[in-house]
């Protein structure tokens, strides 16, 4: 066992209200600057929906991340990394300017200085690439909140498969919103692909970095990346990406898109894991143990044979118990509601999400959520808008039951506290069958609902 | 550890593979690595760490460095009022993120921290962009002929005004160039001297009630707001509305609560067991407060969403009641028709009962009239008046009765408008029953009954209609009367035995108004969910006492009849107890408009201090009239009439009922006469009478005229506009088209004819050709380039939200908090504050000699909160000024049948150091807000010390207002909700009136001052004042009426109750006595529009066009206008103006995602992308308000002009009620009654245009 921390990060989906402030304030802070127009580190996507860039997931046409080859070792999907090495001058699995969309301006300045016209004056779109007057046709959100479904969300590649559970009709109509940053993943092929060692890994919180220095502008990590979360800088001709805001993460502040998140939805925190262990894990043959596998990676900061260990390898007392106060901690491996992002890449994501609930679809059948029948709450998971399977295809590499398991917990957790909130008898049966104690139910909730500051980050 | 899974090691020690990477080539070659770099290479050779040493990622370092953090806020009409951090470095700004320090919550509930959204999160952006106004400007025409005038003229700025606006061609040379380019540079000096001339010039010859501001919601910035505010009340000239202007004001809360709005704080809603949310789209319109909906689910609320489309909220609900655009009302009656079986009528519901008792008007008796036909109909309110032992009190008209179940006698409680006033009332004030026990129904076996003819609106064709219920009744001293809840039952088609009528045979019969079946015809919702749902509302109040809450927002407020919507809503919480308490109630969040510290704003704002009363307008008339969009009505205000009505507006078109309300003293109307009143004044002093005599005997020998009857005659034009903080022709201008030609005088895509003679006003002069360009001079103070800018003759450079001192505060949370400078106002930017103190020195250096002291006479129309509530007993309606073939009703007597005349001296020479210094009438008549008078002498001797005194002139002495710091302080020191001492000294005021302890309420916070530098420093939270209606006390989350239920404060009502029945004679004309289901206005019969859902062209041809509802809803990515030209928000979205329809919609007209199209209908024409979408339900488009033109917009097809904006298809359409005045709670008070600007119920036809577009 070799104990490493890691800086992670778990975001609600079921408070994200689709806001994108998160996406503002990052891009303020980090990306508002010529070469970078196009880069958003942190974007937000409606599900279901293309996301940014266009249809990033479908590895089959971008072939981003691991997989198994045919001995069971883990290979980089775009090729070994020799092929990488080999083929460095031309590569075609490189998302275009289009995949993300042409950054645009308008000429404003037309507003004050026109003179006496005809008409009033007006600004039009101008191309930040060419100069020229455009008519916008893409942007870094174009099918937000569902728009232009009919021609956009058929191009989902999760939406693909299971296209016979869906149909795209006002009465069935559902959606999410799905926030992304990079994934600082334990086992990130950005960096395996990077054929100049540019990116790595911060030895001591995890975070994944480009050396601006030593990028010679390759973009394999971009085409590595199957969470397209690595970006090009056309001005310097770096690689650029999410740097957990370091800065602050170094000063004991948290990311600016988690401090200015106004759902509270995300939360940072350490955790411990068995470095040894990342690429056993990483290769287990099923997708649908990679779940689990990445899980049991994660160390229990509690165990005094973890803490043991983690002092031997040199990390910080104060760290080690920040990671036993850590929400990621008690997210992930305690309560067990969040999930990794595509754990089928194999890239054992450090960003985790607890999947949505989402209203039932026919408010006429008795499965109807009512606010009193806790039996008729779990027949409803069965019933919500958000199809399981789209779920599963995001958060657990199709495997149903365990998504339908965190919801369950969401769905018990308000009809516990329901009870209490109505001042009668709080009822144990309930936390019971989802697996849960009293207590654990109710330190939950106030993880997930009163979620202070403090208890976020 | 978990040890649920096997691990990967267990698992290749099984199949006998060890884990690896790719191959061993590819590991020689990684491993290699180890040799070149000083980071570590994993021993599984899969990963690259380093440690220590990166001076390669300096850069982000040196971008996250920076040199101060300051706090500020938005000044934007978005409730939001968060507190942000501005980051500086290198004295630029650099960007923006949340503030977290707001006061708690408590340990058990979510804080407040972070507040803001994406839109402020790109705020900063707006300081170096490129579309900042930098510098003044002036259109080129208009500044080149006032200088070659002033030359003419030896230099006389106000001759050289006079000499271009005077002159119908010179007039005509710069007001047709509105909007078209050719704005050029100008001084400071220059443009201030040719503004300021302008004001002497109109004043002179017009009038200073002919000069208007438009400002809108101080809440946001409140001395920014004050700024031209207090220099308009200085000379004379009116502000305009805006809540009521914007649609934003529920005219059921006045109508209910007599209360202009009073709401919980978003925190509140933690406190809920039961949410719906209606209307009101959370995460876009509520982006802070959102997260305490989705966290309280956690703690087992339940959540219902009520939307037209699958909205952002709706993946937040347990359930989604589709309903069709504007049928809310009928969800909420069928919803109330159960709630008042199951929990009146099958059983009681003790909670609920003694709740509505003692609360409500339920238990209070209604004189049932009958006709010559012998028809029943509910009538006036039984009142002392009608008792013979109570008839000789003082106030007896307005003394409402009820029936005390034990004595089964009537009685007159405590609490109505009759005990506000006078001094037999001293102590009475109040909710107090004592022993009595308010019988609620006046059913009992072998009760006599009557039918009543009872109105309904929901025929297929939109005409009224009628039905018959009966009701209990008995005879009180000759009286036959039956109870409010009676009448209740009656209105929503609950059965009971022994009652004759027309009744539904359950919740299953779809013919029977009230019923849940009933409502599906019209909303499109299944019968069995309405009912469940509002089983389940009334549920959770039961047992929770009150819990339930419904957040109701613009989607249902901004209809044409949301009066009636809301008062449906207010139907079930008022039913279910849940109003006064917290948790419970109707949260309303449409519109900043709680203003917390509102005393000292209204002094400085309404310059009270050194003259009364203000020129205060209700925009939406002031706009009906003057952009001449009432020559385009082509339908009597009685088409509103219900069957049930008398007649009260037959033959009378809207502007007729307009200049009826004006002057019967209901409303105001400015300008009021069709003379200057300068010239009044002096007219009244040659004839030797007093100015009121002088105007009544002019009144009636036709003499003189009100303005609004003739608002087409040059005399009656408004001639200068002043904006500032408001974009109203890029956003609030109803009927935008009709601004541009008839106001402006530019070019307008107007396509509406005229009303034929035969269905034109009665009482207004027709002009046979309209006028076009009414106004002088536009002018506008603004950071950004908007459609209002850019049709300006001047526009001010001002000061950003990140470059000035302010004060903002919001009813979502309890805290004031503070704008402030992160950089001086960079070029030649100033700040609101600044700007208008210059205007007001070189005004009255300008005035002093041209137009001295003056007398000015006010019309002031009858006022909410005082004595004026009384003048119009049981709202019975007499008209001094009779219709053709009629004889006057009664006689024009000032502050009773008709408006106040108020004599005002006004020193032109002086507003400037009136501006500067806050005035002396504080001392002797106090501050007043909702009846309350705050003495304030020792404040007056604080704010002197604090501010310092000025020196000289008029103002000597007097504590200073010279910064925009000053009146900061002045406002914060002024207020019972910032100053502990005030709140203390205004309750105590009203225990004597009440009779009940209240000052406890403040005393915890006695001693508390807050100052401008606390508000610098953190939020802070406000303290429990008699300003408002709920309590802030021991730290409690603020829900309105919590005193009203707490300490048997009455409301301002006549009952002293909320209201379910109103009594006046407009509201029984138009048959809203009682909560009632209107549809949306019927379009096509109105109007002649084509039917929604016909696909047709103007040829006939049968794929052209589609008739579709057109709706405005609130846009994600900006307020209002503010921020949809922001580069950011374009980029996240689709970079300009779009419609949103349905995918079924836009298959049945060829229409693509990302099409372009037009929406073209009477009013005018957009051009705009379609965004095609399945979450949009069939028949509606969404048009997201306020998208602007300035962004991306071609020339139209149709028009061949520039496409316009979202209010280019709408037009103002005023409901007369709105207009009513001078009785009880419905009592003009400035934005807290009068029409709504409402937009909600048109319809287009949009059509897929060329994709080849001209710029």
């Amino acid at each position: 066992m070799r104990v490493m921390a890691q800086m992670a990060m778990v975001m609600n989906l079921d408070k994200c209200i689709g806001c994108h402030t998160c996406s503002v304030t990052c891009k303020q802070a980090w990306t508002n600057r010529t070469g970078t127009e196009y880069v958003w580190f942190n974007n937000v996507e409606t599900r279901p929906g293309q996301g940014y860039p266009r249809t990033y997931e479908d590895q089959e046409q971008w072939k981003g991340g691991w997989e198994l080859n045919k001995r069971g070792r883990l290979k980089l999907r775009a090729g070994g990394r020799f092929k990488k090495l080999a083929t460095i001058f031309s590569n075609p699995k490189m998302p275009s300017i289009q995949d993300y969309y042409e950054p645009w301006t308008y000429d404003y300045s037309t507003l004050t200085d026109a003179p006496a016209q005809e008409h009033t004056p007006v600004a039009r779109p101008q191309s930040l690439l060419t100069g020229k007057n455009m008519k916008v046709e893409w942007s870094s959100n174009w099918d937000d909140n569902l728009g232009g479904s009919a021609a956009t969300a058929k191009h989902d590649p999760m939406l693909a498969k299971i296209a016979d559970k869906v149909r795209m009709e006002f009465e069935e109509t559902f959606m999410f919103y799905l926030p992304r940053i990079c994934e600082h993943c334990l086992n990130p092929s950005c960096a395996a692909s990077c054929p100049s060692g540019a990116i790595y890994k911060r030895s001591e919180d995890g975070i994944v970095l480009v050396d601006q220095d030593r990028c010679r502008g390759w973009r394999m990590c971009v085409s590595g990346c199957p969470y397209k979360k690595v970006y090009f800088n056309h001005k310097t001709g770096k690689a650029e990406k999410c740097t957990f805001c370091f800065p602050r993460i170094e000063v004991g502040l948290p990311t600016v898109c988690a401090e200015t998140c106004v759902g509270r939805l995300r939360y940072i925190g350490l955790i411990l894991y068995d470095a040894d262990a990342v690429l056993e894990a990483a290769s287990v043959p099923d997708d649908h143990d990679l779940y689990e596998a990445q899980r049991a990676l994660l160390l229990d900061p509690n165990d005094s044979e973890v803490v043991r260990a983690a002092e031997r390898d040199g990390i910080p007392h104060d760290w080690i118990e920040a990671a036993q106060r850590s929400p990621i901690h008690a997210l992930i491996n305690v309560f067990k509601v969040a999930l990794p992002l595509h754990p089928e890449y194999r890239t054992m994501p450090m960003v985790w999400y607890i999947p949505p609930l989402s209203p039932v679809v026919d408010v006429v059948k008795d499965t109807g959520y009512d606010a009193e029948d806790r039996t008729n709450l779990f027949a409803a998971i069965d019933a919500l808008r958000i199809p399981i399977e789209y779920l599963a295809e995001l958060f657990t590499a199709g495997d149903v039951a365990v998504v339908d398991k965190v919801l369950k917990k969401l769905a018990a957790m308000r009809c516990y506290m329901r009870d209490i909130n109505m001042g009668r008898e709080p009822d144990a049966s309930i936390p019971a069958a989802v697996d849960m104690s009293e207590e654990e139910m109710y330190d939950m909730y106030r993880l997930l609902a009163i979620a202070k500051y403090d208890e976020r980050y | 550890m978990s040890n649920d899974v096997e691990s990967g090691a267990d698992r290749s020690a099984r199949s006998g593979k060890r884990p690896g990477m790719d191959g061993s080539f590819t590991d020689a070659l990684v491993s290699s690595r180890r040799y070149f770099t000083k980071a570590v290479v994993s021993d599984d050779l899969r990963t690259l760490t380093r440690k220590g040493g990166r001076q390669a990622d300096d850069f982000y370092r040196d971008r996250w460095s920076h040199d101060k953090v300051v706090r500020s806020t938005h000044g934007v009409n978005c409730t939001g009022s968060c507190s942000w951090k501005v980051y500086v470095k290198d004295g630029i700004i650099t960007w923006e993120t949340q503030q977290t320090d707001y006061p708690s919550v408590g340990p058990d509930s979510p804080e407040y921290e972070p507040r803001g959204c994406p839109r402020g999160a790109a705020f900063s952006w707006y300081t170096y962009s490129p579309t900042r106004v930098r510098y003044p400007y002036v259109r080129g025409v208009l500044l080149e002929m006032y200088r070659e005038a002033k030359r003419q003229h030896d230099g006389d700025p106000v001759k050289a005004w006079a000499h271009v606006v005077d002159n119908p061609q010179r007039a005509k040379a710069y007001k047709s160039a509105r909007g078209k380019g050719g704005l050029v540079r100008a001084s400071w000096d220059e443009t201030v001297e040719m503004v300021s001339a302008a004001h002497v010039h109109t004043i002179a010859k017009w009038g200073p009630d002919r000069v208007a501001g438009f400002s809108p919601i101080p809440a946001m910035s409140m001395v920014s707001h004050a700024s031209g505010a207090r220099f308009m009340n200085l000379i004379g000239g009116s502000m305009l509305s805006f809540y009521d202007w914007y649609a934003d004001l529920p005219v059921a809360s006045p109508q209910v609560f007599g209360d202009q709005t009073d709401v919980p704080e978003s925190g509140d809603w933690w406190d809920a067991g039961y949410l719906i949310m209606w209307g009101s789209n959370v995460p876009v319109t509520r982006t802070p407060d959102a997260h305490w909906m989705t966290e309280a689910r956690y703690r087992g609320q339940k959540v219902v969403a009520v939307a037209p489309d699958y909205a952002d909220n709706v993946k937040f609900a347990d359930e989604w009641l589709p309903a069709h655009p504007g049928t809310d009302g009928a969800l909420a009656m069928a919803m109330g028709h159960v709630i008042l079986r199951e929990f009146y009528v099958e059983r009681e519901t003790p909670y609920f009962t003694d709740y509505t008792k003692r609360y409500t008007d339920l238990p209070f008796l209604v004189k049932v009239d009958v006709d010559g036909d012998g028809v029943h109909r509910p009538g006036k309110f039984l009142t002392a008046e009608d008792l013979a032992a109570h008839r000789d009190e003082e106030n007896a008209a307005f003394k409402t009765v009820l029936v005390d179940a034990t004595t089964d006698a009537p009685v007159v409680p405590n609490g109505a408008l009759g005990h506000r006033f006078g001094a037999s009332g001293e102590g009475l004030w109040n909710l107090d029953l004592g022993d009595v026990d308010p019988l609620l129904s006046l059913a009992r076996d072998g009760a006599e009954t009557v039918e009543l003819e009872l109105p309904r609106f929901d025929n297929p064709d939109g005409s009224a209609g009628s039905l018959r219920r009966g009701v209990p009744v008995r005879r009180v001293e000759g009286h036959l009367v039956t109870t409010v809840l009676d009448l209740m039952l009656a209105q929503y088609g609950v059965r009971r035995p022994g009652l004759p009528g027309q009744w539904p045979t359950g919740y299953e019969d779809a013919e029977s108004p009230g019923t849940p079946a009933w409502q599906q015809r019209f909303t499109g919702v299944p019968w069995e969910a309405a009912a469940r749902i509002g089983r389940e509302f009334a549920q959770n109040a039961e047992e929770s006492r009150g819990r339930s809450m419904i957040i109701m927002g613009a989607g249902t407020n901004h209809w044409f009849h949301s009066d009636t919507i809301y008062r449906t809503f207010l139907a079930l919480t008022t039913l279910t107890g849940c109003q006064g308490v917290n948790g419970g109630g109707w949260a309303h969040y449409v519109g900043q408009e709680k203003v917390r510290p509102i005393t000292g704003y209204n002094q400085v704002a309404n310059a009270l201090d050194w003259s009364r009363p203000p020129r205060n307008m209700i925009q939406t008339a002031y706009w009906y009239l003057h952009t001449d969009q009432f020559r385009y009505d082509q339908f009597g205000a009685d088409t509103l009439s219900a069957r049930t009505g008398e007649g009260q507006l037959a033959g009378k078109s809207t502007a007729d009922v307009i200049a009826q309300s004006a002057r019967l003293g209901w409303s105001p109307s400015y300008p009021t006469f069709d003379k200057n009143p300068l010239e009044i004044t002096e007219d009244a002093a040659a004839a030797g009478r007093s100015v009121s005599d002088h105007i009544v005997s002019g009144l009636k020998d036709g003499s003189l005229s009100f303005a609004c009857e003739d608002p087409d005659a040059p005399e009656n034009f408004p001639r200068i506009l002043s904006i500032w903080r408001a974009n109203l022709l890029g956003s609030s201008s109803k009927g935008n088209e009709y601004f541009l030609k008839h106001l402006l005088g530019t070019d307008s895509s107007v396509r509406a004819t005229e009303t034929p003679e035969s269905l034109r006003p009665r009482d207004i002069t027709w002009h046979e050709k309209a006028p076009e360009g009414k106004l002088d001079l536009l002018m506008t103070l603004d950071f950004r380039q908007t459609s209002t800018t850019i049709f300006s003759d001047v526009v001010f450079p001002a000061a950003t939200w990140y470059e000035k001192h302010d004060l903002n505060t919001t009813d979502m949370h309890p805290f004031v908090h503070s704008f402030n400078p992160a950089i001086a106002p960079p070029w030649q930017t100033r700040t609101d504050w600044d700007t208008w103190r210059a205007i007001a020195e070189k005004f009255s250096e300008l005035a002093g000699p041209r137009l001295g002291t003056r007398r000015d006479v006010v019309a002031v129309p009858l006022m909410h909160d005082t004595p004026d509530a009384m003048a119009t007993p049981h709202g019975a309606v007499k008209d001094w000024k009779p219709g053709p073939g009629q004889e006057p009703q009664c006689e024009p007597v000032p502050g009773l049948t008709m408006p106040k005349l108020v004599e005002v001296e006004r020193d032109y020479g002086a507003v400037s150091q009136k501006m500067n210094a806050l005035g002396p009438l504080l001392d002797t008549l106090g501050a007043t807000t909702k009846g309350v008078t705050f003495e304030v002498g020792k404040e007056i001797d604080y704010l002197r010390a604090k501010n310092g005194p000025v020196r000289g002139g008029v103002a000597d002495g007097r504590p200073s207002l010279v910064r925009d710091v000053h009146v900061c302080e002045a406002i914060l020191a002024l207020s019972g909700t910032t100053n502990g001492h005030l709140a203390v000294q205004g309750f105590k005021q009203l225990e004597k009136r009440t009779g009940h302890l209240m000052h406890d309420l403040a005393a915890e916070h006695e001693g508390k001052q807050v100052t401008f530098a606390d508000t610098q420093a953190a939020p802070v939270s406000v303290i429990t004042s008699p300003e408002w209606s709920g309590s802030e006390s021991g730290g409690r989350r603020y829900s309105p009426f919590t005193i009203n239920v707490e300490r048997l404060k009455p409301w301002h009502t006549l009952t002293g109750r909320q209201h379910f029945y109103l009594d006046h004679d407009w509201m029984t004309e138009l048959g809203e006595g009682l909560p009632v289901f209107r549809p949306p206005l019927n379009m096509a019969a109105l109007f002649s529009e084509p039917a929604i859902g016909d696909v047709a062209g103007p040829g006939g041809d049968a794929v052209e066009g589609l008739t579709v509802r057109y709706l405005t809803p609130h846009n994600k990515w900006s307020i209002h206008s503010e921020y949809q030209d922001n580069l950011f928000m374009l980029s996240l979205s689709r970079g300009g103006q779009n419609i949103w329809m349905s995918d079924r919609d836009a298959a049945k007209v060829g229409v693509q995602d990302n099409d372009w199209i037009e929406a073209v209908n009477r009013n005018g024409v957009v051009v705009a992308r379609a965004i095609v979408s399945h979450r949009m339900p069939e028949g509606t488009v969404y048009m997201h308000h306020a998208q602007d033109r300035l962004i991306d917009v071609p020339l139209a097809e149709t028009s061949g002009k520039r496409g316009g904006i979202h209010n280019s298809l709408t037009r103002l359409l005023v409901k007369p009620t709105h207009l009513i005045g001078g009785y009880a709670q419905l009592t003009w008070a400035f934005n807290y009654i009068g029409p709504t600007g409402n937009q909600r119920d048109e319809v287009t036809v949009i059509r897929r245009r060329s994709q080849d577009v001209e710029y």
